[in-house]
């Protein structure tokens, strides 16, 4: 019998502790029957890729509301490649401006979802670019 | 198989990626572990369990901590609970031990326990199977927050360490079955929250009690600690070496490791036995039998007896 779930990372990096978003984004994935590795706030984008690493994950979803997402989504998908890991999904979400988006989504970010966004929007859009082979 | 080959030279992806075929129960589950499996049996298995909040995970950060300076290589299990509702889960063990995730020595993974009770998943003992190929020396593993029965830990695990807080009740808590019988070294977490004390009298009291019936040589030491402050850290890990030393010099590990083989040639009986068995019911008797043992034509026990002659005997 096999079970596979789709298991998603949600973290924080940089220096930004406003964590009320994601994990309304974590409750939300774990009751559609994810698991959900929460990894809170202020992660170095090492850390972050190395448990996405250790954790084996589908997905890893980054929440910025800082400002600093030009280089945070960069360097952690630098940091993928470095480790054969661009398999790995990375989505996103927080205050993002349109003409960044476009640059990020560019780069490799898979989606990005601004203020307002529902939690079924993020959960059908994660088991699309998962696939339906799992869950 | 590529992938068991790059493990066990040490690619530390391919390990992630074991783990999850074991986990996800694969088709290729079993032979993966079979060709794991003479690679293991050199870890210590230290089991970590106590209540919600008890500060298990923040200990474990501090225990990595030290082993990894003690030149070992450390792999972490830590368990979450599934929901029973939605099978997801959210797993946040590892916030705490972010201090130590980076070293190279070090290998974090985080576990659901999808359905199953007990304290570990059904699926735990099976992956610290895998890290103990993967060359670990020692393995942590941190059960869900325990309840007062949860004491599955002490089939896999050489070393439990139950970790209590003070106030968590008066002196009849201490005295009842399960989780209070399991420690092979108690620790009263939260010492800066005052009232440590009488806990670690309640408890030493216990053993103290306790051992007049049993023979081992083993008395469960009981720490007073605090993992915020940092405090009986250091004796904590020497008395994990110590525990560790004693079950060597004794013999005890051998009849540990005997047990431990013979629960998982058990599990692997009574899962594979009764999935085939379920396979066959359907197909044998229809969905209509339960309509029947509902009409109490049938009891459950005439079903499966005819069941396991027709396919068993």
């Amino acid at each position: 019998m096999m079970a596979e779930k789709i298991r998603v990372l949600l973290a924080k990096p940089g220096l930004d502790g406003h964590d009320r978003g994601i994990k309304v984004v974590a409750r939300a994935l774990r009751d559609s029957g994810m698991e959900v590795i929460y990894l809170g706030i202020r992660n170095t984008p090492e850390q972050i890729v190395e448990t996405a690493i250790q954790e084996d994950v589908d997905v890893i979803g980054l929440s910025i509301l800082s400002g600093s997402h030009m280089y945070h989504f960069p360097r952690i998908l630098q940091l993928l490649k470095e480790r054969k890991a661009e398999d790995i999904v990375v989505i996103g979400g927080g205050i993002i401006p349109q003409e960044d988006k476009e640059k990020l989504e560019k780069m490799g970010v898979k989606a990005i979802f601004g203020p307002g966004t529902s939690t079924q929007e993020i959960i059908k859009k994660i088991k699309e670019l998962i696939g339906n082979k799992k869950n | 198989m590529g992938l068991v080959e790059d493990m066990l030279k040490g690619d530390k992806r391919a390990l992630s990626r074991v783990i999850t075929l074991v986990e996800n129960n694969s088709q290729n589950c079993e032979e993966i572990l079979s060709k794991l499996y003479p690679h293991t049996g050199n870890s210590q298995i230290i089991g970590v369990t106590g209540p919600p909040g008890s500060g298990k995970s923040t200990l474990i950060n501090h225990l990595v901590r030290e082993f990894v300076r003690k030149g070992y290589k450390v792999g972490v299990l830590a368990i979450d609970p599934s929901s029973e509702f939605t099978g997801g889960a959210l797993l946040g063990d590892r916030i705490r031990m972010l201090e130590v995730s980076l070293d190279s020595n070090v290998f974090i993974r985080s576990m659901g326990t999808r359905g199953t009770l007990g304290g570990i998943s059904r699926k735990t003992k099976e992956v610290v199977r895998v890290l103990e190929a993967f060359g670990k020396d020692k393995i942590i593993i941190e059960t869900i927050g325990a309840g007062q029965s949860d004491i599955e830990i002490t089939r896999t695990a050489h070393t439990v360490i139950v970790v209590l807080t003070p106030e968590t009740g008066d002196d009849v808590q201490v005295l009842k079955a399960g989780i209070m019988e399991i420690g092979d070294i108690y620790v009263v977490n939260k010492a800066d929250i005052g009232n440590a004390e009488f806990m670690v009298e309640e408890i030493k009291a216990l053993i103290a009690s306790k051992s007049s019936n049993v023979s081992k040589e083993w008395t469960a030491p009981v720490i007073k600690a605090s993992a915020k402050k940092k405090e009986g850290i250091r004796e904590l890990v020497e008395q994990v070496e110590k525990h560790w030393n004693y079950l060597k010099v004794s013999g005890e590990i051998n009849k540990l490791e005997e047990r431990r083989v013979k629960n998982e040639v058990v599990d692997t009986l009574n899962r594979k036995i009764s999935n085939y068995l379920l396979s066959k019911l359907e197909s044998e008797f229809g969905k209509e039998i339960f309509d029947e043992i509902l009409k109490r034509k049938e009891s459950p026990y005439s079903v499966v007896n005819r069941l396991i002659k027709k396919f068993l005997c």
